[in-house]
């Protein structure tokens, strides 16, 4: 198994847990090491508490891990909600002025700074986050050049003096900690590596300008707002018009009307948001005008948990809207997955001439993950499909020609005109309609044509799942379990495995990306040769199970489950594991030991 | 709409007609206005490809496919937001939105005040009949007080909204009011409507005949009263504006209540837009701006 080293950073919100956050990645990165970073928030402004994690190694870094090296809790609650979790070797840096530490294990270095002799924090409010890093780099067994380079760029525009006033805190911080505190055993590596470091929010913000997205529109919703905020902010530079919406109703609407008009259009939102656009999918498949729309899971029902993961919308992206139509859905299974996976759905969108959905979670949207520059590629292949975008033999003057929007194909899919081109006027309707989109609904409806037009539709079907690569199973095909899990949860299901073949139970993983086409066949193929299967998914009623279940027939083994607002560690998965091997239990609920 | 608006030669009635003849009730006052934006379109010369008529749903939204345009029939009250869009992506386009009072008041009353103060370049053509139609009779934001329906068959008690009132003080940059029985009026307003760079609102008395038996021809003939006629009538005043659209009763002023043309339309004013419509920009991100973005997270 890899070596990680994993820092945890507790606070209330505004007291300056994101600061300390950032120079560690900052640092890591920069010694070419992987990341992966969590911060466990709440809905709040100043106040409550917020646990922020960043585990870094040489090798990737797929999850959030299950243990904490470095506790540095910045006040007297979050030392006593962390400080009993830690484990022999971890240690603990804080405020010795104002934290009380409590009893730790055995093995556990308890690191006091005495922060009002090292600074002067009348004038420096944050002085004992910095002292913190100073100490805690120490022990890492970082030279102090690296942070001191990185805190000149923090403060760089602060001035001389506060660049200056914060390098020698930092400098006290790393020298008490040279004389007082025992380093870690093993000094955090370097390699030649330089990664980009980014959350699946920008991840996904960037595969749209990838694409070729023109148009993006939203209204904020946490925690999808952070696609808008990159959009807005390099809207400009990509050529890219972003608006905010009244509501979500208006952003699925605007942003096919975009898409109508012939550019590529985007939407990310939550649960909730998603919950208003449902009509608008329709229309985007009924008029056949493709669109992509981001659902960004979080605790659900209703307001739920707003800053809170989950895994429980897929049966509200698989029904969304009323009657039947053609739809994809995807999971992206990382951060740079986030990335890939846009320009992907946006060339089967375009193909076949309907909805894309993606369906994130707030674990990867706001997650942060260290990812290889080439990685994000900004030259993906491009597939607009049948587009038509000029005639020049047409007359100028258009008259009621003989172009068919809605061309009954043995594909399904019809050559889609866009306005402004001569010769091909016609109006779409949400209606249902003949070739010519003419109406049938109101004067006529027309058995005979309401049947071919749905046909038509619902042949995109098939073409679809042809153009979306199978699932492939990953480890032994031979396993004593097969671990099957989709999106997000890819991470810590490959970190489970690893530890489940490290003690001799032999784990292999089958992980769904693309939800709509399922692939069924193929799915079957794979699990009739499994020994144990077991679902592991972010929710409360095993979506995916039954989602499964309803398109194969098949019926795990087990289940693990968690629907707590937390992401799962490794850990939770390996116990459930064995506890389900030995008969125990077929459904397994993991407690969240950390309370955040 | 000023930008991208390109000339036709000799078009004609002919023309503007659409693959469908309307399905209207004979008499239906939507009728009056499908004539007379077919016949401000010919006047104006603007070739029909480059023409999008919107709808929501409703009998008069229908009207897209009563036009030889490119058209969009989209969802109940959501036409404002769908035209949005589409004007943003290709601002060459003439954009012009038609629907009814309980689509554009009603289910889209959020859309109807929001693509007002954003002033975007188009022209809404409201068909107010003050009654829901194609749902068989039913009360409707405009609706009078003590109007019976089939929803509130003891009389409204809900007081109707004023769109004129609404439009002023929601930002938009053209506002006026048509009857359907007034073509050479109509017709002229729809010009202005369709000409005016920013949001144009025309809100047009419509008579349902078969629904609404309170306000029909017959009621509104006499009380019509343009405002091209009041020679103390200044549309560029919106105070005096506001206070002519709180006129009701005997005398309903129609007409031009007030047009602004010094502020920027949605499209004029975002510099994304400045290099021309986005849909015929390449689909690429510069290679410098790419590289720049990347290194930003490094």
């Amino acid at each position: 198994m890899q070596q990680t080293f994993a820092v945890g950073i507790g606070g209330a919100a505004g007291q300056g847990v994101a600061t300390p956050g950032d120079i560690f990645a900052k640092i890591f990165s920069r010694r070419g090491l992987h990341l992966n970073a969590y911060n466990a928030y709440q809905s709040i402004i100043r106040g409550g508490h917020t646990f922020l994690t960043i585990r870094t190694g040489p090798g990737k870094v797929t999850n959030m891990g299950d243990g904490t090296d470095l506790l540095i809790p910045l006040n007297q609650d979050s030392m006593d909600r962390h400080l009993k979790l830690l484990t022999a070797g971890a240690a603990c840096i804080y405020n010795a002025d104002t934290v009380k530490p409590g009893s730790p294990a055995d093995g556990v270095q308890l690191c006091p700074l005495p922060v009002s002799v090292l600074a002067d924090i009348t004038r420096n409010k944050v002085a004992q986050n910095t002292l913190a890093i100073g100490a805690g780099l120490h022990m890492m067994g970082i030279g102090f050049s690296a942070l001191e380079e990185v805190l000149r760029e923090q403060f760089k525009k602060k001035g001389d003096a506060v660049v200056a006033e914060n390098i020698g805190v930092a400098r006290a911080g790393y020298d008490y900690a040279a004389a007082h505190f025992t380093a870690f055993p093993n000094a955090l590596p370097k390699t030649e590596h330089r990664y980009a470091i980014l959350s699946g929010n920008v991840a996904m913000a960037m595969g749209g300008a990838a694409a070729g997205v023109k148009f993006y529109c939203a209204y904020p919703m946490s925690p999808s707002t952070g696609v808008l905020h990159w959009m807005a902010a390099h809207a400009r530079k990509a050529g890219i018009m972003v608006r905010q919406v009244e509501d979500e109703i208006g952003v699925i609407n605007m942003a096919i009307g975009a898409a109508h008009a012939g550019v590529r259009a985007m939407c990310a939102t939550s649960g909730g948001g998603f919950a208003l656009m449902s009509e608008g999918l329709g229309m985007s498949a009924m008029i056949e005008t493709p669109v992509v729309v981001i659902n960004c899971q979080r605790a659900g029902p209703s307001t739920g948990v707003p800053t809170k993961t989950e895994q429980g919308d897929l049966w509200q992206m698989l029904g969304a809207a009323f009657g039947d139509y053609p739809r994809v859905i995807a999971a992206p299974l990382d951060i740079g997955d986030c990335f890939k996976l846009i320009p992907e759905i946006f060339n089967i969108a375009d193909r076949f001439q309907c909805p894309g959905l993606v369906l994130c979670d707030l674990l990867l949207s706001e997650g942060r993950l260290s990812v290889e520059p080439k990685e994000l590629d900004f030259s993906p292949p491009i597939d607009r499909g049948e587009l038509i975008t000029t005639n020049g033999a047409a007359s100028d003057v258009g008259t009621n020609g003989d172009y068919k929007r809605y061309k009954i194909t043995a594909s399904g899919i019809s050559p889609r005109a866009i306005p402004g081109v001569p010769g091909h006027i016609h109006t779409v309707a949400t209606d249902e309609h003949m070739e010519d989109g003419v109406l049938i609904s109101d004067e006529f409806t027309n058995p005979v044509q309401r049947r071919a037009m749905m046909e038509k539709r619902m042949r995109k079907v098939t073409g679809i799942e042809a153009a979306v690569p199978a699932p492939a199973l990953m480890g032994p095909r031979n396993a004593d379990v097969t671990l099957i899990g989709w999106g997000s949860t890819k991470g810590v299901i490959e970190e489970s495995c690893e530890i489940l073949n490290n003690q001799g139970i032999s784990a292999n993983q089958l992980q769904i990306r693309w939800l709509v086409p399922l692939h069924g066949e193929a799915i079957l193929e794979i699990l009739r040769g499994s020994r144990h299967s077991i679902v592991v998914e972010n929710n409360y009623s095993g979506q995916f199970a039954r989602y499964l279940r309803s398109e194969t027939s098949f019926v795990p083994d087990g289940h693990i489950r968690k629907y707590d607002g937390e992401p799962f560690m490794p850990h939770h998965i390996v116990e459930a594991v064995k506890e389900q091997l030995v008969g125990k239990t077929h459904l397994s609920v993991p407690m969240h030991e950390i309370m955040v | 709409m000023a930008v991208g608006v390109q000339r036709a030669n000799q078009l004609t009635m002919a023309d503007m007609k659409g693959r469908v003849d309307p399905d209207w009730c004979p008499g239906c006052g939507d009728f009056g206005v499908l004539a007379a934006v077919q016949k401000a379109l010919i006047e104006l010369q603007i070739p029909n490809h480059n023409v999008v008529t919107i709808s929501g749903i409703g009998c008069s939204s229908n009207f897209p496919g009563y036009m030889n345009t490119y058209g969009m029939h989209t969802l109940h009250g959501r036409a404002l937001a769908v035209a949005t869009g589409l004007k943003l992506a290709n601002h060459g386009l003439t954009v012009l939105v038609t629907g009814g009072d309980g689509d554009g008041f009603g289910i889209g009353g959020n859309h109807f005040v929001h693509s007002m103060r954003r002033n975007v370049d188009l022209l809404y053509v409201v068909m107010d009949n003050q009654i829901y139609g194609l749902t068989t009779g039913q009360t409707s934001p405009t609706s009078r007080v003590g109007m019976k329906t089939k929803s509130m068959p003891f009389g409204n008690i809900e007081a109707p909204i004023n769109p004129i009132s609404l439009a002023l003080a929601a930002g938009a940059t053209f506002v006026a009011r048509a009857y359907s029985g007034e073509q050479k009026h109509l017709t002229e307003l729809i010009k202005q409507g369709i000409e005016h760079p920013g949001f144009s609102f025309l809100d047009v008395f419509s008579p349902c005949v078969t629904y609404n038996h309170d306000n029909t021809y017959q009621w509104f003939r006499p009380r019509v009263k343009k405002l091209e006629d009041d020679s103390a009538h200044d549309p560029t005043n919106w105070l005096t504006a506001m206070e002519k659209s709180l006129l009701w009763g005997d005398e309903i002023p129609i007409g031009k209540f007030f047009e602004r043309t010094d502020v920027p339309t949605l499209h004029g004013a975002e510099p994304v837009l400045d290099d021309g419509p986005l849909i015929h920009r390449g689909l690429r991100v510069p290679t410098d701006a790419a590289r720049s973005f990347v290194e930003e997270l490094m």
